[in-house]
């Protein structure tokens, strides 16, 4: 082990030199993994305790995810996720807390209140594009907020990320074809799960690949296998760079593995056979990873003990915080919905402030 | 002051904003080189460069997407949607994203940005290049739209949206671009939104109208004033927010109120004002709250006989304030 004088590890084994990366980022990458997958577990179980009436996950997807955010520079580069992006989110800066604040939908959920759904991630000062229910539309605010960093004359990359499914709508076309015209600094992350609910890819893609849609546009399509942390950091790395030094988007493709059922209020053995979901268990990426670290001599039974601990206590803190929040008051539910007191319609006859106007954001 | 027509001030508007703000930029079709297809944007490009003023690709979707992830990142853009009747495509994004992120953020995350689109009828444009489709629109909180009639308030009303914070459809009628002229102030100044104008002072019947349909209604006040029929026109300017005060006070003073609209009746704007007119001012009325719109036939046929029939004139307003006066 080789620390240095701020007590940072920058040992490196063959294993992270392949990637130019330390023990240290290979560890803390992993735990971000564990972390995610423990905190999505534990909302599972809040679901059936009846204690969160909606679930999404992104077990499965966690591998992919944490390669391809690792690269990026947090709260300067721009993400506009979905709504499987806990990896990212938390690898972008989200907090346990952060997390389960919008599962439970407490009003200092600091994603939207507890206005959205679960899982709808976002953040203006982590530069996380607020996630919305309608797939893929978020692509063309990443194309946006590229165009923006580019007149501006600043180097910050944007990426959207969506699943297969949504790769289909019209949105995506005209993102790419406008982000390739002007060579934008922008990357489209496909997390193809291979399925859009229960219609299998086969049935929602008349390619087998994402990527090969990208030559279309002109530009690069890379296929990462989402099992393959470390590939799809370098994929992620790669495409950071192209994008930062000028040289355009690229289209990712991270073949990933959907471990649970779409939502909590989705039945997958009604359209997937038992040997179709044995091949998904086969490519979790968690115990992969796992592997790969352990076999490198990076992951020790001490390391692993010590961080199941720290995450066992994480979700807890996060869990319990979460649920003694309060909801939010509904007399704040007519706030936010203009800049300025002006815009707001007066509030109904019911409401606690009747006849008032709804003010705008507090100053 | 100087004598301007609509679409001068409009371009004098954006002009001067770009000049002011760099952060305001141009995006649409045709908007460069060629100034757009009504010369709304002519000579920005000239001035501006390929920066701030970008010609984009045939994707309407994208342009309204794109101003709205340019203006997370810091930007004010203004986008140009050719024909208000080609905006469907961006429905999806005016909607779910521009008018929600706000309230879904909690105020975290802001979309200022314009959305301009040429808009109306009795242009020869047929059933895609005539539609109103501002009740598509004022029926959602968290978007302001607004619909000039003067030079002076495209100019004012314009300026306002730029420097707004939230998303603002601005709605331009086409034959309005150019024959309609007013004096316009050569300083700098605004047309806050959420005012209306009372147009005309009258005691008898307030007659409620924007864009094309104020000027139509003024023609119609004064083919009646010879009549006895004393008619105040109130312009609102802005759809939303709307001017309560102005439209009520007005309303409970003559005690009458006819509300013109150029789109199709049936759950159309207009309706909503008659909607509040009714609740809000029922115990000063002394006739019945009604409305002179388009007929219910899904666009406006292109043949000159059948678009005039389609279209409000003069006559046809001045024809519903002479049967709404008779109460
Ligand atoms: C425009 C739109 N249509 C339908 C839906 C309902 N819906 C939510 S997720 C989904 C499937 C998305 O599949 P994919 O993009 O492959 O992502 P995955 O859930 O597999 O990760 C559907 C149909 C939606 N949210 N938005
Ligand atoms: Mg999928």
């Amino acid at each position: 082990m080789t620390v240095t004088g701020d007590g940072r590890n920058t040992a490196t084994s063959p294993l992270a030199a392949s990637a130019g990366l330390t023990d240290d980022d290979l560890l803390a990458m992993y735990r971000t993994v564990l972390l995610s997958r423990a905190i999505d577990e534990r909302m599972w179980v809040l679901n059936r305790a009846g204690k969160a009436p909606f679930v999404i996950s992104g077990q499965g997807h966690e591998g992919a995810q944490v390669g391809l955010a690792w690269p990026l520079r947090r709260g300067y580069d721009w993400i506009a996720p979905f709504y499987r992006s806990i990896t990212t989110c938390l690898a972008f800066g989200m907090t346990a807390r952060d997390l389960m604040l919008a599962q439970f939908a407490k009003a200092s959920d600091v994603s939207s209140g507890g206005r959205q759904m679960p899982g709808h991630y976002g953040s203006m000062e982590r530069h996380i594009v607020s996630v919305s229910s309608p797939v893929a539309t978020q692509i063309l605010h990443a194309v946006g907020i590229a165009l923006a960093s580019r007149i501006k004359g600043e180097d910050a990359v944007s990426v959207a990320i969506m699943g297969e499914g949504s790769s289909n709508q019209g949105d995506v076309h005209e993102g790419l074809n406008f982000a390739a015209i002007h060579r934008l600094p922008f990357i489209l992350v496909i997390e193809n799960n291979g399925y859009a609910i229960s219609v299998p890819a086969e049935k929602e893609l008349s390619v087998k690949d994402v990527a090969s849609r990208a030559s279309g546009y002109g530009v690069p399509g890379v296929i990462v296998d989402g099992t393959d942390v470390l590939a799809c950091y370098r994929a992620g790395r790669d495409a950071v760079e192209r994008a930062r030094s000028g040289g355009g988007p690229t289209l990712i493709e991270a073949k990933v593995t959907r471990l649970t059922a779409h939502s909590s209020d989705d039945q997958q053995t009604k359209y997937r056979s038992e040997d179709d979901l044995a091949q998904g268990r086969a490519h979790d990426p968690l115990p992969i990873f796992r592997e790969q670290l352990r076999d490198a001599g990076v992951l020790t039974d001490e390391l692993e003990a010590s961080m199941a601990d720290e995450i066992r206590s994480i979700v807890e803190d996060a869990t319990t915080f979460a649920e003694g929040e309060p909801d939010a008051e509904p007399s704040t539910a007519l706030d936010h919905v203009y800049g300025d007191a002006t815009g707001a319609e007066p509030a109904p006859p019911w409401h606690p402030s009747a006849g008032a106007r709804s003010e705008g954001p507090a100053a | 002051m100087t004598t301007r027509t609509l679409i001068e001030a409009i371009r004098d508007g954006l002009s001067e904003e770009m000049r002011r703000d760099p952060t305001v930029v141009v995006m649409g079709e045709d908007v460069g080189k060629k100034g757009g297809v009504f010369l709304a944007t002519d000579g920005l490009w000239a001035e501006f460069g390929d920066n701030r003023v970008i010609d984009t690709p045939l994707t309407e979707s994208m342009i309204v997407g794109t101003s709205i992830g340019a203006a997370l990142n810091g930007l004010r853009p203004v986008a140009e949607i050719q024909f208000a009747d080609f905006i469907h495509p961006a429905f999806n994004q005016i909607v779910s994203e521009a008018a929600r992120l706000r309230y879904r953020t909690q105020g975290g995350f802001a979309v200022p940005m314009v959305i301009r689109a040429p808009y109306g009828g009795g242009v020869h444009g047929a059933l895609y290049h005539s539609q109103s489709v501002e009740a598509f629109f004022t029926h959602v909180p968290g978007l302001k739209v607004v619909v000039p009639s003067t030079p002076y308030d495209a100019k004012g009303l314009l300026r306002s949206s730029i420097r707004d914070d939230d998303p603002v459809l601005f709605f331009e009628h086409k034959r309005m671009y150019r024959s309609v002229r007013g004096d316009v102030p050569d300083g700098e100044y605004t047309v806050p939104l959420g005012r209306a104008a009372i147009r005309r002072q009258g005691r008898q019947v307030t007659l409620v109208a924007y864009g094309l349909m104020v000027a139509f209604g003024l023609e119609a006040a004064e083919q009646v004033a010879g009549e006895g029929i004393d008619v105040e026109v109130v312009d609102l300017r802005s759809l939303r927010p709307l001017d309560r005060e102005t439209l009520l006070g007005s309303v409970r003073k003559t005690g009458k109120c006819l509300v013109a609209y150029e789109d199709n009746r049936f759950g159309g704007y207009g309706a909503e004002i008659a909607a509040i007119v009714a609740e809000e001012a029922f115990d000063f009325l002394d006739g019945p709250v009604s409305r002179i719109a388009g007929p219910d036939v899904p666009a406006m046929p292109y043949n000159h006989v059948l678009e005039d029939w389609f279209m409000l004139s003069p006559a046809k307003i001045a024809d519903a304030i002479r049967r709404l006066a008779a109460y």
